[in-house]
């Protein structure tokens, strides 16, 4: 990992929500580095607290959600002395930040639009607050951006409105908001997802065209490992509230740790065999109303360890890049085998080198 | 599938759909035709507003046909049917619903949901009979008889699925439409569904016609897949065919664009994009061809020459 910059830091975060008068535990000390220029997917079944945890990076956790404890350091400003996210509260402090320096490209673009108000007002808006352009300049500007992100005759486009697009040319405009402040880190939640299959591989494109151009570093939240192979350097799989495994995308692919990823691996139609039944997950994930004990996961586990319902495990390192949280990796556990595919996947690639991650 | 004799379940002929009237006249579906063979997985796949949706429904005649005619083992069933047939049709054709947060009375108990359709078609049928029937349809989807007193909204997604399921399956019908029923669910649920699925079809011997955008998972669960854009059928074939030989350009570009689990392919894929504009059809009008043993495509002369030189390969 030499030469790379640490731009975002996430330190032992706990994130706690208030509902119906119980505590509920989202993010459970999650500890992860966001390096510059990389593209890191967040992967992870709904509840599994990925969106919270980005949420966190950009103040917009709902008003019952609060940070417990923990620290979200960004060294985008100021690589000596960061700036602790978690500690910011008000708009006014949050102002420097969002948008400028992080920004968000939300799911759904039938939602997140104004449908009251033309695309180039709405990318105006942003230009007006982030870059203090105005009239003439800000115009001029927006069109560039909106040709930039692809929309094809952007002189006449800047005066519609969105009901007048399309919904993959509203996600394009929707990531031209995104862009107009110059973000440095750009989060999209699950960009794609409502989009169809042909839509979605241009829209991916493009953001990995503007992810180089302007040098961003991005983070994807989805639960579509078909995304995450297409776009991520490194990939951090999330479940019920904690990062389980973490490493470049060939590593989680390839030579995947935890039980968890393999099940959600083994559990896609593209891997399996037709006229066999598909692995499935039994069960569904923990509460976390109550205290989880133990590795989260084990429950639903069919090859559990004891001390899988006791002790939660800690992270073990596979490479420098690679390491997941599972007692199965603990030199004193007894060897498991992996799903039988998951196996196929890894002689395939046997010879690979772990430790490096390229994008 | 048994390659000799099959038998053809439902038959769609020249199908046309229409909304509106006048000058907001628009046809959502024009001139589809196929069969469904007893017992197979019929997949229809398009993108959102390929009519894909529209087909399921006419064909479970919630949308009228404004043309054509639709064949449930050899009796017709669209337009003006006599009360017997409606009946027998209601009971015997199914559909399983895309969202199951929006498909579920939030105001009724899951034994009434589950209930309704027999209810309807057996009002004869005695309470105890019923209660027996429901808590046996609620096993087979895999879910515990006592969940008969809760309403929808205590369960999660895959389970409220599984009430959708458990309501069509109480019909004991033939054939079952699936409208896109895993895509509202999360990955690890989804292959409990698809399992369901492919479960209750060998034990009941089901035919589905399995509506989705999704071409992995179509790939997984469907014996012949047919291609719809724009209200048009471009493509049909045998599943593995289909994805070995795409001939439209459409299907190439759907196929091209599924995103594998697999950063190696990923990295070293090849998007193609489909421009409708590439055909030039004004002088040569695309005809419907089986161009080899069971796989159908659309095209021009031209367009069809290229298509079996491609084929020939």
């Amino acid at each position: 990992m030499e030469n790379k910059e640490i731009i975002l830091s996430v330190r032992d975060l706990n994130v706690k929500f208030s509902l119906r008068g119980k505590v509920l535990h989202a993010i459970r000390g999650i500890g992860m580095d966001l390096y510059k220029g990389e593209s890191l997917a967040i992967v992870g079944e709904s509840g599994s607290g990925k969106s919270v945890l980005t949420k966190n990076f950009i103040g917009l956790l709902d008003n019952n959600g609060w940070i417990d404890s923990g620290e979200i350091l960004y060294y985008g400003m100021d690589p000596q002395h960061p700036v602790d996210l978690a500690k910011l509260k008000t708009d006014e402090e949050w102002r420097d930040i969002r948008g400028k320096h992080v920004a968000m490209v939300m799911q759904d673009p039938m939602t997140s639009l104004n449908p009251l108000k033309t695309i180039g007002w709405q990318i105006g808006e942003a230009l007006k607050l982030h870059q203090n352009l105005r009239g003439e300049a800000a115009r001029k500007k927006a069109i560039d951006i909106l040709s930039d992100v692809g929309i094809p005759e952007p002189e006449r486009r800047y005066s519609q409105y969105p009901h007048e697009f399309s919904g993959g040319m509203r996600q394009r405009v929707v990531i031209a908001i995104a862009m107009a402040c110059n973000p440095r880190i750009l989060v999209c939640d699950e960009p794609t997802t409502a989009l169809d299959v042909t839509i979605q591989a241009q829209i991916l494109h493009l953001i990995k065209e503007l992810k180089e151009k302007y040098a961003l570093t991005t983070i994807y939240i989805t639960h579509d490992l078909g995304v995450v192979a297409n776009v991520a350097d490194r990939i951090a799989v999330m479940y019920a509230g904690d990062i389980v495994e973490v490493g470049c995308a060939d590593e989680v692919f390839y030579d995947p740790r935890h039980p968890y990823t393999w099940a959600l691996l083994s559990s896609l139609p593209q891997l399996g065999i037709k006229g066999r039944d598909l692995y499935s997950i039994k069960g569904t994930p923990p509460n976390l109303f109550h205290p989880n004990r133990g590795d989260a996961f084990a429950a639903r586990n069919p090859q559990a360890l004891k001390i899988d319902f006791l002790h939660r495990p800690p992270y073990f390192e596979i490479s420098a890049t690679h390491k997941a949280r599972t007692w199965l990796l603990d030199p004193r556990a007894p060897k498991v085998d992996p799903p039988e595919h998951i196996k196929n996947i890894r002689n395939i690639r046997k010879n690979m080198t772990g430790g490096q991650c390229n994008g | 599938m048994a390659e000799q004799a099959r038998e053809v379940l439902l038959q769609v002929r020249d199908m046309e759909v229409t909304f509106g009237k006048g000058r907001k006249k628009f046809v959502a579906v024009k001139g589809v035709s196929f069969d469904i063979f007893k017992g197979e997985t019929f997949g229809l796949v398009g993108e959102s507003g390929s009519g894909k949706t529209t087909i399921g429904r006419a064909i479970i005649r919630i949308n009228p046909i404004s043309r054509g005619e639709v064949f449930f083992k050899g009796q017709r069933i669209n337009g003006k049917i006599s009360r017997a047939l409606d009946k027998s049709v209601t009971q015997s054709i199914q559909m399983i619903f895309q969202d199951p947060m929006a498909s579920l009375n939030e105001r009724a108990k899951v034994d009434y949901i589950v209930a309704e359709g027999l209810i309807n078609v057996h009002p004869e049928m005695s309470r105890a009979k019923r209660e027996e029937q429901v808590s046996e349809a609620l096993s087979e989807v895999g879910l515990l008889p006592e969940f008969a007193s809760r309403f929808p909204h205590e369960f999660s997604g895959g389970q409220r699925q599984r009430i959708g399921i458990a309501r069509s399956l109480i019909m004991e019908p033939q054939f079952i439409i699936a409208d896109e029923p895993i895509s509202a669910l999360d990955v690890s649920i989804r292959a409990q569904v698809l399992n369901l699925l492919s479960k209750l079809q060998k034990e009941r011997g089901l035919t589905y016609l399995f509506i989705a955008h999704d071409l992995s998972v179509m790939r997984f669960i469907c014996d012949r897949i047919a291609v719809i854009r724009t209200g048009t059928i471009v493509e049909l074939a045998k599943t593995e065919k289909l994805f070995e030989h795409p001939l439209h350009p459409y299907t190439r570009a759907l196929l091209s664009a599924i995103p594998m689990p697999d950063p190696d392919s990923e990295r070293t894929k090849v998007l193609e994009i489909y421009d409708p504009t590439r055909h030039q059809y004004e002088n040569d009008p695309p005809v419907w061809v089986e161009i080899e043993p069971e796989h159908f495509v659309l095209g021009n002369e031209q367009e069809l020459a290229d298509y079996r030189a491609r084929l020939a390969k």
